[in-house]
C-alpha cells in the first residue's frame, strides 16, 4: 500500500489555501493526501509560563491516532509553538516517524509588524509543511539554499527556499519510496 | 548534506536532551546524550565528540566541575555551557574555565544554529592547524637525522621511546655526532613540540653569565643590568630546555640547576619573586661524567637527576655504512642550495670517504661534501674534490719529521688543485713565491 498523508487542519485554513496545500503535497510527494477529521486538543499543550504551546506535547497527541503503517499525519495549527530548549519553532517532526506539526503563527507578516500578504503566507506555510513531512520520510536538513529541506530559523530564510526538493533530496526521497515498495513486495 | 559532525548533550532534564537531540539529528549531526557526569564520561571514552553542550546545573557533579574532566579525556572538545539563568558570574566562570561559549535556556533557534556552525568551523580549523603542524614536523624531521646503520636504527628507536615520555634524557657522543639534532628530534616528537626548545651552551659561558642566562635577572641585579631579563628557564616554559655541554657547568650553578629541576621553581638573579616553570630537560655531553663525579667536579646528585635515560651516539667511524648515506644526503642538500647538478660520487671518491676515519664525525663529513660541491664539477664528485687524500703514497704518516709532513701536505694540496699554484698557495695560506721555493726545496715535479 502506498503511504497516505493525513492532514489535521486546526488553523483553520481558507478553502483556497487548503486546496493549494493538498494539490502541492500531492504533486511533490506523489502520494494520496487527505483531510482528516481526527482532532487534537491544542489547549492541553498550553504552557502558562511561556504563553506558548508545547510542540512536542501536540506531536504526542498525534501519535495516538491510528493511521496506516506507512502513513504520515501532520497537524496545522495557528498557535505559537515551542520546544523546551528553544524559544520557538515553526514546526516539529519525527525523523523517519509518522507525525509532524506546523504552526502558521510566525509565518504571517503581521507577526513582524508588517502588512499581511496572503499569498506569501500560503507559500511559507506550504514550504514548512513539505519540510516537516520531508523529515518524516527520513530527509535531514539540506545545504542547498533553495531546497525546501534547508533549515530555516527565521521567515526570510523560508522565503529564499523553493517549494520543492533539490536533486539530491529528491533522489533520497525516491529511494525511500522505492525501499518502501520493495519491503511490501 | 553536511559532514557527520558529532554533538554530545549533557543535561539532567530529559526533555532538553530529547528536544536538542531531535533538533540536531534533523541537521544531520551524530547526536549522543547523557543525563549525568558518569554517563557523559562513559560516552566520551567510547567515541570522540566534536561539540559538547553541557548543562551548568546538574545534581551530583555539575557542569563546571565536569568540564575539566571532559578536557582530560579530550582536550580538543569544544564545550558550550547551557544555563537556565544567565549571569555575568556564570558566563565569566564558564569562559574562564575554557568553554567555547554559553547559551541561556530557552535558546533562540537561529542563535543556536549559528553557534553550532561557528563551533564546528572553529573545531575544523583547530584540527586542520594541528594536521598542518604535524606535516611541517614531518618535513623537518626528514631533514634532520640521517642514518641506516643498525647502531643508528637503535638510536631512532630510543628517540621514539623517550620522546613520548617526559623523562630527562642525556645524549652522549663525540663532538660532531649531532647531539643537538637528537635533542631536537626528541622535542619535536614529544607532547611539548608546540612549545619552544631552548638551547643553552653551558661550555661557552663563564659561570656568572651562565647563571644569568639560565635564571634571568632583575633590574640592578649587577652592574650593567639596566632592565629585567627573562632567563632561558622561563623561555622554556611548556617546552624543552637543552643543556649542551652540561659537563662544563661550575659547581655553584650545578647546585642551583639541581634545585630548579627538582622543584620547577626559581627566582631571577637579584630578585625574590618565585617563578614556576614547566619544562623537560635534555642534556648533552662529550665528557666522561662518571669520571667527573669521581673527581668531584660534577655533583653526583645532579648526575643521577640528569642521567635518567641515556642515548649514546656512536662515532661515524663505528658505523661506516652511514657514511655514503650521509654523503648522498649532503650532496643533495648542497646541490639544491648551490644550484649545482652534481648528483653522485665517483667510485674512487666513495672509497676515500669510507676509508677515512672521520675524527670530526658527521660535522666533518658535511663540511667535506660542502667543500667538494664548491670545487667539484658535474657529473660527479671525484677524490681530488675532497679536502683530503687517502692514497697510500700521500697518506699522512703517524710519526715523522715536520719537514716530511710538510712535503706530503704540499703534494696533496697541489694534486687536489691540479698543480694550480695560485689556488694551492691560497689554501696553504702562503704566498706564491714561498710555494715555488718549497716545491724547489722538496724537489717536487708536476706529473
Amino acid at each position: 500500500m502506498p503511504p497516505v498523508i493525513h492532514i489535521i487542519d486546526a488553523i483553520p485554513l481558507s478553502t483556497r489555501d487548503r486546496e493549494s496545500i493538498l494539490h502541492s503535497l500531492h504533486q511533490i510527494f506523489g502520494v494520496s493526501v487527505v483531510l482528516s477529521n481526527k482532532q487534537i486538543d491544542i489547549q492541553k499543550a498550553f504552557d502558562t509560563g511561556r504563553n506558548q504551546h508545547n510542540s512536542t506535547a501536540l506531536l504526542s497527541q498525534l501519535l495516538r491516532h491510528e493511521i496506516g503503517k506507512t502513513d504520515k499525519i501532520i497537524a496545522l495549527v495557528g498557535v505559537d509553538l515551542f520546544i523546551p530548549i528553544l524559544t520557538y519553532v515553526f514546526g516539529e517532526a519525527q525523523l523517519s516517524g509518522p507525525a509532524a506539526i506546523v504552526s502558521s503563527h510566525r509565518l504571517a507578516n503581521r507577526f513582524y509588524g508588517m502588512e499581511d500578504d496572503v499569498i506569501l503566507h500560503r507559500e511559507r506555510l506550504e514550504k514548512e509543511i513539505v519540510h516537516e513531512i520531508g523529515h518524516t520520510f527520513g530527509l535531514k536538513h539540506c545545504r542547498q539554499f533553495e531546497c525546501v529541506m534547508r533549515s530555516s530559523t527565521y521567515v526570510e530564510e523560508i522565503d529564499v527556499k523553493h517549494l520543492h526538493f533539490c536533486a539530491e533530496c529528491r533522489t533520497l526521497f525516491q529511494q525511500f519510496i522505492n525501499d518502501l515498495y520493495d519491503s511490501q513486495g | 548534506m553536511k559532514e557527520q559532525s558529532s554533538i554530545l548533550i549533557i543535561d539532567d532534564e530529559r526533555v532538553v536532551r530529547d528536544s536538542l537531540t531531535k533538533w540536531f539529528e534533523e541537521d544531520g549531526y551524530i547526536v549522543g546524550s547523557a543525563a549525568n557526569a558518569a554517563d557523559a564520561l562513559r560516552l566520551l571514552q567510547e567515541q570522540k565528540w566534536q561539540i559538547i553542550l553541557l548543562d551548568i546545573r546538574m545534581p551530583g557533579m555539575d557542569g563546571i566541575e565536569l568540564q575539566p574532566r571532559i578536557k582530560q579525556v579530550d582536550p580538543s572538545a569544544l564545550i558550550i555551557f547551557i544555563t537556565a539563568h544567565a549571569s555575568v558570574d556564570t558566563a565569566v566562570q564558564a569562559l574562564k574555565a575554557g568553554a567555547f561559549d554559553y547559551v541561556t535556556k530557552p535558546i533562540d533557534p537561529d542563535y543556536l544554529s549559528h553557534l553550532i556552525t561557528n563551533a564546528i568551523k572553529q573545531r575544523n580549523l583547530q584540527s586542520e592547524n594541528l594536521k598542518l603542524k604535524e606535516q611541517v614536523a614531518e618535513f623537518s624531521k626528514a631533514d634532520e637525522i640521517v642514518g641506516d646503520s643498525p647502531q643508528m636504527k637503535k638510536v631512532f628507536e630510543m628517540i621514539n621511546t623517550v620522546a613520548v615520555t617526559d623523562t630527562t634524557a642525556m645524549i652522549r657522543g663525540e663532538s660532531g655526532t649531532g647531539k643537538e639534532l637528537i635533542a631536537r628530534a626528541i622535542h619535536s616528537n614529544s607532547g611539548r613540540r608546540y612549545f619552544p626548545i631552548i638551547t643553552i651552551n653551558c661550555g661557552a659561558l663563564p659561570e656568572g653569565i651562565l647563571e644569568s642566562e639560565l635564571f634571568g635577572h632583575e633590574r640592578g641585579a649587577f652592574t650593567g643590568a639596566q632592565y629585567r631579563r627573562k632567563g632561558k628557564l622561563e623561555l622554556a616554559d611548556g617546552g624543552t630546555l637543552f643543556l649542551d655541554e652540561v659537563g662544563n657547568i661550575g659547581m655553584k650553578t650545578q647546585m642551583d640547576l639541581l634545585r630548579v629541576i627538582e622543584t620547577k621553581q626559581f627566582s631571577r638573579v637579584g630578585g625574590n619573586e618565585i617563578i614556576s616553570v614547566d619544562f623537560r630537560v635534555i642534556c648533552a655531553t662529550n665528557k666522561d661524567l662518571e669520571e667527573a663525579v669521581r673527581a668531584g667536579t660534577f655533583r653526583e646528585d645532579l648526575y643521577y637527576r640528569l642521567n635518567v635515560f641515556s642515548i649514546n651516539i656512536p662515532p661515524l667511524r663505528e658505523r661506516k655504512s652511514d657514511i655514503l648515506v650521509l654523503a648522498d644526503y649532503f650532496l643533495k642538500k648542497y646541490g639544491q642550495a648551490m644550484g649545482k647538478t652534481i648528483e653522485t660520487l665517483s667510485p674512487e671518491a666513495k672509497d676515500v670517504l669510507v676509508q677515512y676515519n672521520w675524527p670530526g664525525n658527521v660535522r666533518e663529513l658535511e663540511n667535506a661534501i660542502e667543500r667538494a660541491m664548491v670545487v667539484g664539477k658535474p657529473p660527479c664528485i671525484r677524490p681530488q674534490d675532497l679536502p683530503f687524500q687517502l692514497s697510500e703514497k700521500n697518506a699522512m704518516p703517524v710519526s715523522g719529521s715536520l719537514a716530511s709532513m710538510e712535503k706530503i701536505h704540499i703534494v696533496n694540496v697541489l694534486e687536489q688543485n691540479n698543480w694550480n699554484i695560485s689556488r694551492s698557495a691560497e689554501i696553504l695560506q702562503i704566498d706564491r713565491v714561498t710555494l715555488y721555493n718549497k716545491i724547489q726545496k722538496f724537489g717536487l715535479k708536476k706529473p
